[in-house]
């Protein structure tokens, strides 16, 4: 409906259902002719490249993007897809075969991307040819009845005496001056012209505009494909490390140096600098004043001392969430914060088996924090501790130790011992984070007589049995630090502004035409008529027409009383 | 960092519960002009056949006059035949303007609640603006306060148009999610003022959210006006079938055409304000994060958004998914753009935790 106008009056075929412009003349969802094979193919690309396709194709995108937020997905979390499988034993395995777990690199949503990436290919090329052909054509021919247009008006200038002359202009004195007067006034308004018949009795100019709106929507699409080669990029060349640094601990960044690394497809490793980063000192600011928000974090600042090479100049830098430091071509971010106690662990036979601060991982706001430290140089049992470190701990009524404040004002650690083979020797991985308690017998816990360790600042506790002793020396804050590295990173970001502005011309262009058309009348009056068409969408036709209008009088026609007479406007609203 | 004033955080409290209250009547009065307007013409047009039934002579010339003056409503099959009045007398007044420009008819339950709702407003933004002074900061960084400025841009978004177009037949609706949206605040979600926890603190968090909820409130007045658009287009149907009309107060509600080529107007800006919130969300993303796009659970969901107007967008210019389909387009877009608003920041976990909740 919108378009009737325009279907009525235009030659050229519509746009949006025959998108490859001139390649068919038939509408693309008629049923299959018998061509052959070449005409197959020809009538199945034409298929992919419709504007039907690219919605379907669209909207498939949509639903298939969803599932990716229902399901735990690999790449950000596979220890959670892990679990879930385990939890889910029936419907997991299903799950996983169709790729739900990788929804975002799977073989159906792959295919649908690139399904509508190439149907955007076989839309953008042969409309950028149609355009570049556009581009170089004149405005089209002076329509017969002008009065058919959506837009029409008329204007009559006066004869002889009546012509103005003042500085607001000059009425022409004759209908090519007129139309070449006209020609002039729409060339200013951005308008492409071109004026005809100046020798004949009905001289006409031609006009157009917008063609940035076709550009825009050709760059947009365009520059799309370019955010998805760009990604495709980062991808293979990129990487991205985690490493945890404790107060004072310096990291080299190198391969070893990385907690986890994912390397790109086409890593090598030479592409590491060898800079360092060290942690000198990590503040936190809680809320105090807030009596509702009391305890809430209002500041992680981290001061790091970086070096870029291993004889480069040591420099301070602030490191914040927000605010990464950039190092050797990487991007080093604050992602997360905790504290590492400091513990010394001596085994049976007396010997120093353990010393130094245990990362701990924070679950609430309090801090309240899991910890696992493993002993496996403990002679002649392996010792393993499991348990909470809790910054300020309380007790509760059912005599259960708990966290109430994120700083550390009453530290404390609670903890379960075990011995026996920690089976770190036999090389496989193991998880730091988790002891396999298995194949180890308990030492301490609530439910043996030797009860829990519990252990305030700076208390040794003597393991049961002699197994040896475990000593809470000091606290350190620990941060966890991203590295990535994304060479097309800012050709995403060049891409998508592209893709931004383009697609910001595209909706906000008006594509119009225009003519004006002038006639002599006997009596010396010159008749003047014009109409508008819109080619689409076009909101502003009608206020456009109306600012003609009032151009076309204030330059050609004197304001005067006197003049009334002789001025007989019409637009097509008055019709 | 400044210190929270808690004080004026109550104040701002208790206006937004007085702005709850003030659209709450709004609300009411709204409905009341939609009931009203619907009666009136109703009225009329019952007279008005009487009249015609009296007068003419041959039966069938009274039913064409109704038959027509139905169509009035807004059946709009021919565009030179729009803004042409009903040839009713007395319900061309209450019979929606095809380019929605106000007809200088008085629609005094109409008057009453726009001015209900300014004077809403004005309470709602100084709610708003005390919310912001009092945690020296932008008054965007939990759900209440997504909820209490989104429903305040919403609100200012209708007046803006209302402004320049008639379209207080839409006010019961925009005015009604308003009221949802405060009243989800003010219920479900109440947080007193705190300070914006780290990784909140970025000036990124005013340009991506502010974009975000100015697009959302655009999005709320269109989906508003898809709604509209069916139940009119059915109406249509109904109407030129020669069946009775169930809704007479959809006369107040112009063609589906014009409902359906406004609210693409709109759609195409808050499309460009969404496209934007997702690049800027990338660009934060970069910032924070080290990773521009990590398919996080509000990432997916701002996609979708995304990808559904797009294919709305395309649906306007694809043949036979016009009209009635795209209508349907938007409305699925805007139902995600709430789900991504309400559902995955309440019971969603990653790492858009910032609800507050
Ligand atoms: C990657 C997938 C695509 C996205 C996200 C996308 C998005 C958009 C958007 C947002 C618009 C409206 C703004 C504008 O006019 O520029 C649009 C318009 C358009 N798109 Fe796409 N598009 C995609 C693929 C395609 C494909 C595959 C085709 C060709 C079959 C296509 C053809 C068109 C056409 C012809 C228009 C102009 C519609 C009009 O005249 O209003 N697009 N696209």
């Amino acid at each position: 409906m919108k378009n009737t106008d325009e279907e009525q009056l235009s030659e050229r075929p519509k746009k949006p259902d025959n998108p490859s412009g001139s390649t068919t003349t038939g509408k693309p969802d008629v049923a299959l002719p018998a061509l052959g094979v070449w005409g197959t193919l020809r009538w199945a690309w034409t298929q992919l490249t419709s504007m039907r396709t690219a919605l379907f194709l669209l909207l498939l995108l949509a639903i298939a993007a969803v599932p990716g937020s229902l399901f735990p997905q690999r790449p950000a979390n596979p220890a959670v897809v892990t679990q879930y499988i385990k939890d889910n034993p029936g419907a997991g395995p299903w799950l996983d075969r169709f790729q739900l777990f990788d929804v975002y690199s799977s073989v159906w949503f792959s295919a649908i991307y690139l399904l509508l990436f190439i149907s955007l290919i076989g839309c953008v090329v042969p409309r950028t040819k149609v355009y570049y052909r556009a581009l170089r054509s004149q405005p089209p021919r002076t329509p017969r009845r002008l009065s058919r247009m959506p837009e029409y008006g008329t204007l009559t200038l006066p004869a002889g005496e009546g012509r103005k002359h003042d500085d607001a202009g000059t009425s022409p004195d004759s209908a090519a001056a007129a139309v070449a007067h006209a020609a002039t006034l729409l060339k200013k308004r951005g308008y492409r012209v071109e004026t005809r018949d100046l020798d004949g009795d009905q001289p006409s100019v031609g006009a157009e505009r917008g063609y940035l709106k076709e550009l825009g929507n050709l760059v947009f699409h365009t520059a799309l494909i370019g955010v998805l080669i760009s990604v495709a990029v980062g991808g293979l060349f990129g990487y991205r490390g985690q490493k945890i640094l404790v107060e004072g601990d310096t990291f080299v960044n190198t391969l070893i140096g990385y907690d986890t690394f994912n390397p790109g497809t086409n890593f090598s490793e030479d592409q590491l600098d060898p800079y360092s980063l060290t942690l000198e000192n990590f503040d936190v600011v809680f809320d105090r004043e807030s009596t509702t928000h009391y305890g809430q974090p209002l500041d992680f600042t981290a001061t790091m001392t970086t070096k870029t090479g291993p004889d480069a100049e040591p420099q301070q830098e602030i490191l914040k969430v927000n605010h990464p430091i950039n190092i050797g071509g990487t991007r080093v971010y604050l992602v997360g914060n905790g504290y590492a106690p400091v513990i010394t662990v001596k085994d049976g036979n007396g010997d120093i088996a353990f010393e130094g601060p245990v990362v701990s991982v924070p679950n609430d706001s309090a801090y309240t924090s899991l910890m696992v430290l493993k002993v496996p140089d403990a002679r002649p049992e392996q010792l393993g501790f499991v348990g909470f470190f809790l910054p300020t701990a309380r007790i509760d009524e059912s005599g259960v130790a708990f966290a109430s404040d994120p700083d550390p004002f009453n530290p404390q650690l609670n903890l379960n011992s075990y011995y026996g083979g920690l089976g770190l020797d036999d090389g496989e991985p193991k998880n730091v984070f988790t002891l396999d308690t298995d194949s180890l017998t308990p030492l301490n816990n609530r439910s043996l007589d030797a009860g829990g360790i519990v252990l305030g600042a700076y208390q040794t506790y003597e393991l049961p049995d002699g197994k040896g002793s475990i000593t809470f020396d000091g606290l350190k804050r620990y941060v966890a630090l991203d590295v990535t590295y994304d060479p097309a990173k800012l050709a995403v970001l060049i891409f998508s502004s592209l893709a931004l502005a383009g697609l910001m011309g595209s909706l906000f262009i008006s594509r119009r035409r225009l003519w004006v058309r002038a006639s002599e009348h006997d009596d010396g009056r010159i008749m003047v008529e014009y109409g508008l068409l819109a080619r689409g969408e076009d909101n502003r036709l009608t206020t456009e027409a109306a600012a003609l209008k009032r151009l076309f009088e204030k330059t050609w026609l004197t304001t005067g009383p006197a003049d009334a007479d002789n001025r007989e406007t019409t637009t097509g609203k008055d019709r | 960092m400044q210190n929270i004033n808690e004080e004026l955080g109550q104040y701002s409290e208790l206006f937004m519960l007085l702005a709850s209250v003030a659209y709450t009547v709004a609300f009411a009065v709204f409905v009341l002009d939609l009931v009203r307007s619907s009666k009136t013409i109703q009225g009329v047009e019952k007279r008005a056949a009487a009249d015609a039934e009296l007068r003419s002579t041959t039966p069938a010339l009274a039913r064409e006059s109704v038959t027509v003056s139905a169509r009035s409503g807004g059946a709009g099959t021919d565009s030179t035949e729009s803004g042409s009045a009903a040839p009713v007398e007395g319900a061309v007044a209450e019979t929606a303007d095809e380019s929605m420009a106000y007809t200088g008819e008085r629609r005094k339950m109409a008057r009453i609640a726009v001015a209900l709702t300014v004077v809403a407003a004005a309470i709602h933004a100084a709610a708003v603006l005390a919310r912001g002074f009092a945690a020296h900061r932008v008054p965007w960084g939990n759900m209440y306060e997504f909820c209490t400025t989104g429903a305040l841009v919403v609100t200012l978004v209708f007046l803006i148009v209302l402004l320049r177009r008639d379209v207080r037949f839409v006010g019961a609706f925009v005015i009604g999610l308003v009221v949802v949206m405060l009243n989800a605040a003010i219920v479900g979600f109440p947080t007193p003022v705190a300070h914006l926890v780290p990784a909140l603190q970025s000036y990124w968090l005013v340009v991506h959210v502010s974009i975000a909820v100015i697009s959302s409130a655009l999005f709320t007045i269109t989906f508003a006006m898809s709604v509209l658009q069916l139940m009119q287009s059915d109406r249509e149907v109904r109407v030129r079938a020669g069946k009775p009309d169930r809704f007479a107060f959809m006369r107040v509600v112009p063609s589906a055409l014009s409902l359906e080529n406004l609210a693409y107007r709109i759609n195409a800006i808050a499309f460009v304000g969404w496209t934007f919130t997702l690049m800027a969300g990338a660009i934060w993303a970069e910032e924070a994060w080290g990773r521009y796009w990590g398919w996080d659970t509000k990432e997916v969901w701002t996609f979708v958004i995304w990808v559904v107007y797009a294919g709305y967008l395309h649906a306007r210019a694809t043949r036979g998914w016009t009209g009635t389909r795209a209508a349907w387009l938007s409305i699925v877009g805007y139902l995600c753009v709430i789900f991504n608003f309400a559902i995955v920041n309440v019971f969603f976990s990653g790492l858009h935790s910032y609800s507050g909740l």
